[in-house]
């Protein structure tokens, strides 16, 4: 059994300053198996990839591939013995085409000048390894994110060939595009490849994965058959403690929202979002479902001031409003967490403390700065609050996990103490800790008071706090459920067509 | 407190490298610390590095600010020619001196508008659209000049180039005090934030509701009315407006004194008076070659050479090295390293 290891790593040891990010963490890789890398943000599973891939040196441990110790110096160095990488935001070159993208650095020459049609040839002949059928001369930036990701791994594989990592590949894949991936994974997987498998994603882990390994608090929690571990103890390996139930009972979905607060009239931008009526009760959080590209952060961005609407009115509480820019909605009292955490809402190289005072601060204006204390205590109270994991506030932002990145952004609204606030994707790529953590803000917010528009791709979550859901599909709002309809089947079938009952 | 002790930190390797040059050249020119009184005026070659640093420290000061936006601003020794040939034709026309500043400093400013409205509305790459005014501002500089030197003697506009207060020539006192209260503007408000979320992320920052264009346009212009100044000074301390030559290539000296000041040109954080110090350096560089001697055909050479240097101490790879040779020490983020490698994927 334990000959067919083709990749073991012994008791890894990786320090930074302040910290120790890994702490003699054991990984054995099976010959054709799939092994899922799970932990929390922060736990160390990319420490750990990054020491496997050369891309860290490590400061101590033993790393063997195929039983003969290996030292990488950097992953072009990995790459070479045999250990090839896909990170979830393709490292590619969009610009150039599929083949060039495939064989870049190794094109096939003739008379010293690259061969295209030599070129172009072998790409279709190795893409046709992987079912796929496409135009290997059109730009990589021509084709959706899945397909540059089975690219990516094309193009790992071919060069490497022994072990292949995939850093979180489905965090921005549709579910047939999962699947898509699954079959070559497994295709993979029979081939003999050892496969490392990150995700967040339950489901995933349990439908791919042979054996889990859970990282927690850069330390090793164990390694188990994916087949003997039920998900509860899952969940317990990685929080250390049983999750709270983040599911509410069913009933609590009473009509308890206070009266409307905000109410759109016809609201649309052609090419966008096809106009919409919304009404947005005080206490209330809606949900919006809807698959990528239905038009989920079309809505949001036009209720933000981000896109200007070319019809349709606003009103609060029956007086007219103008939201022409982000600046008068939050003038409003509005709020909005983006989607793309990393390009919409950080600022990266400022601090902690600086990004949860930006908004409020920008509310002010500049003639009316907020003390560094006032800054400091904002941005401790919040770091409490919300239990924001960082060394201290002054930590450019960049250097937190996507968590508590995503924590700040959420402080930097509640700064500003807003009655309305759109959360596009706030779990997205976020653990399993802050993730329940957000959930719960979500519902203690809205007992508060505060109207929530809630846009998600979790199902399951949104059942579990949305008063109502809106339903979307090809850029239009085509259903609304309330109540008792909201349960994840109906919101389903909606998203499939089967629509019940238009909104109204 | 702890803003104080950042910021001794934050100014350290340009301290340091300020410090070092200066005792270079004390090596090889003893007179160099010397400062002496004469008709109640500072003399010595201390006081002249920050008198002929002055146009570039003043030119720094906005230079720092739009580099933040994530912007460069080529145009402002093109609007240094421009602003001291209003300033001469202003005085040669008899204008009282009021007249003439505001006229010099209002042109500037409209220099910068201009800039800024080309970035900030029309969204036009800064380099481009700077280039646009680098290149048409000596026409326009010509025009009012009438291709001639303009000279002219006015007391008051004269003294601004060689005038001197509490003993310090006039251009010193301008620079340090206009340097140091936009430093003060700019820290004591949210203008900095702002500027350098902004640079940042413009978009993140236009999201958290900052009204990134109006920052854009505020940091142009401010570049464009320290510009004004420095063309002022040029001017009065010539006594004439030259169009082709007043501010020529300064840019560049303005680009690399905010740069040896630490300041990235990827924008963000930035600081005011590191900038200042890297225009001292530049300066002190320029006077130590003439001081000790060197044939003059190798000033620009040695002045490459250590200004190399400097950036090779500044830069984040010998900030790593540094941290290797001495682990105990407060170590780098191992992230800055990061960068590059994920591009490093095209060998065979």
């Amino acid at each position: 059994m334990a000959s067919s290891a083709v990749l073991t790593a012994t008791g890894i040891v990786k320090t930074f300053p302040g910290a120790r990010a890994l702490d003699g963490v054991d990984f054995e890789l099976r010959r054709g198996e799939v092994h899922a890398l799970l932990g929390e943000n922060g736990a160390g599973k990319s420490t750990l990839i990054k020491c496997l891939t050369g891309a860290y040196r490590r400061d101590g441990g033993r790393v063997e591939l195929d039983g003969v110790p290996i030292d990488p110096r950097d992953p072009l160095d990995a790459q070479k013995l045999g250990i090839g990488t896909v990170y979830q935001e393709v490292n590619l070159l969009p610009n150039l085409s599929v083949a060039e993208n495939l064989f870049l650095g190794r094109q096939p020459r003739r008379f010293g000048l690259v061969a295209p049609g030599e070129m172009n040839r072998r790409a279709r002949a190795l893409l046709a390894g992987y079912d796929m059928d496409i135009d290997v001369s059109a730009p990589l930036a021509s084709y959706s994110v899945a397909v540059q990701q089975v690219i990516a791994i094309a193009r790992a594989v071919d060069l490497s060939g022994k072990v292949l990592i995939l850093d979180e590949p489905t965090a921005s894949l549709d579910a047939q595009e999962v699947r898509m991936l699954f079959r070559i994974v497994r295709d993979l997987q029979a081939k003999g490849l050892g496969i490392v498998f990150i995700t967040h994603f339950f489901e995933q882990v349990y439908a791919i994965s042979d054996r889990i390994t859970v990282l927690r608090n850069g330390r090793l929690v164990g390694t188990r058959e994916t087949a003997q571990l039920p998900r509860k103890d899952l969940v317990t390996m990685m929080l250390g403690h049983e999750l709270h139930a983040t599911e509410k009972a069913a009933d609590t979905h009473v009509e308890n929202a206070g009266p409307v607060r905000y109410a759109f009239h016809g609201l649309g931008k052609t090419g966008k979002i096809k106009p919409f009526d919304l009404e947005i009760r005080q206490g209330e959080v809606v949900g919006m479902a809807g698959l990528l590209g239905s038009g989920r952060t079309e809505t949001a961005e036009l209720l933000f001031g981000v896109e200007t609407a070319d019809s349709g009115t606003c009103e609060r509480e029956g007086e007219r409003l103008s939201l022409a820019s982000p600046r008068a909605a939050i003038a409003r009292g509005f709020g909005f967490c983006p989607e793309d955490r990393k390009v919409d809402g950080i600022i990266g190289d400022l601090s902690v403390r600086e990004n949860i005072a930006l908004a409020l601060q920008a509310r002010r204006g500049w003639m009316r700065p907020l003390s560094r204390k006032e800054q400091d205590a904002l941005a401790d109270r919040y770091i409490k609050a919300l239990d924001i994991r960082t060394t201290d506030r002054e930590k450019p932002i960049r250097l937190l996990s996507g968590g508590n990145q995503q924590k700040a952004i959420l402080a930097r609204w509640l700064a500003t103490n807003p009655e309305f606030l759109i959360l596009d994707e706030p779990t997205r790529g976020i653990d399993v800790g802050a993730h329940a953590e957000i959930i719960r803000l979500i519902e203690s917010l809205c007992a508060q008071g505060m109207s929530l528009l809630v846009i998600s791709s979790e199902l399951d979550e949104l059942v579990a706090y949305s008063h109502r859901v809106i339903v979307l599909r090809d850029r239009e709002h085509v259903a609304e459920l309330v109540g008792g309809d909201v349960t994840t089947e109906n919101i389903v079938e909606a998203i499939a067509g089967q629509d019940r009952r238009r909104a109204s | 407190m702890s803003g104080a002790k950042a910021l001794g930190w934050r100014l350290l390797p340009q301290i340091v490298a300020l410090v070092a040059i200066l005792l270079l050249i004390w090596l090889s020119f003893p007179g160099f610390f010397t400062v002496e009184m004469q008709n109640g005026r500072l003399y010595g070659s201390l006081i002249d590095v920050m008198n002929r640093g002055a146009p570039v420290a003043l030119l720094a000061v906005g230079m720092t600010l739009v580099i933040a936006t994530r912007g460069i601003d080529l145009s402002v020794g093109a609007v240094m020619a421009i602003c001291g040939a209003v300033a001469a034709s202003s005085s040669v026309r008899g204008d009282p001196l009021v007249v003439t500043l505001a006229m010099s400093l209002g042109i500037g400013l409209l220099c910068g508008l201009w800039n800024g409205v080309l970035v900030a509305f029309l969204n036009i790459q800064p380099i481009v659209a700077t280039l646009v005014l680098m290149v048409a501002g000596r026409g326009i500089a010509q025009l009012i000049t009438e291709g001639a030197i303009l000279t002219f003697n006015d007391p008051g506009l004269i003294f601004i180039g060689s005038g001197s207060v509490f003993g310090l020539p006039m251009p010193v006192v301008l620079w340090l005090v206009f340097g140091i209260a936009v430093a003060l503007i700019v820290r004591r408000t949210a203008l900095g934030l702002m500027i350098e979320a902004t640079g940042v992320n413009r978009r993140a920052a236009m999201l958290s509701g900052i009204q990134a264009p109006a920052f854009l346009m505020s940091a142009y212009m401010l570049s464009g009315l320290c510009a004004a100044l420095a063309g002022l000074v040029v001017t009065a301390d010539i006594r004439g407006a030259d169009a082709n030559n007043a501010g020529l290539w300064l840019e560049l000296d303005a680009i690399l004194a905010v740069v040896v000041g630490g300041n990235s040109l990827l924008g963000g954080r930035f600081s005011i008076i590191a900038s200042l110090i890297g225009a001292m350096i530049i300066q002190s560089v320029n006077t130590g070659i003439l001081l000790s001697g060197f044939p003059p055909e190798f000033n620009l050479i040695i002045k490459a050479a250590i200004i190399v240097l400097i950036l090779l101490i500044q830069s984040p790879r010998m900030s790593h090295l540094a941290a290797f040779a001495k682990p105990a020490g407060p170590a780098a983020p191992a992230v800055g390293m990061q960068k590059d490698k994920t591009i490093e994927r095209t060998a065979p």
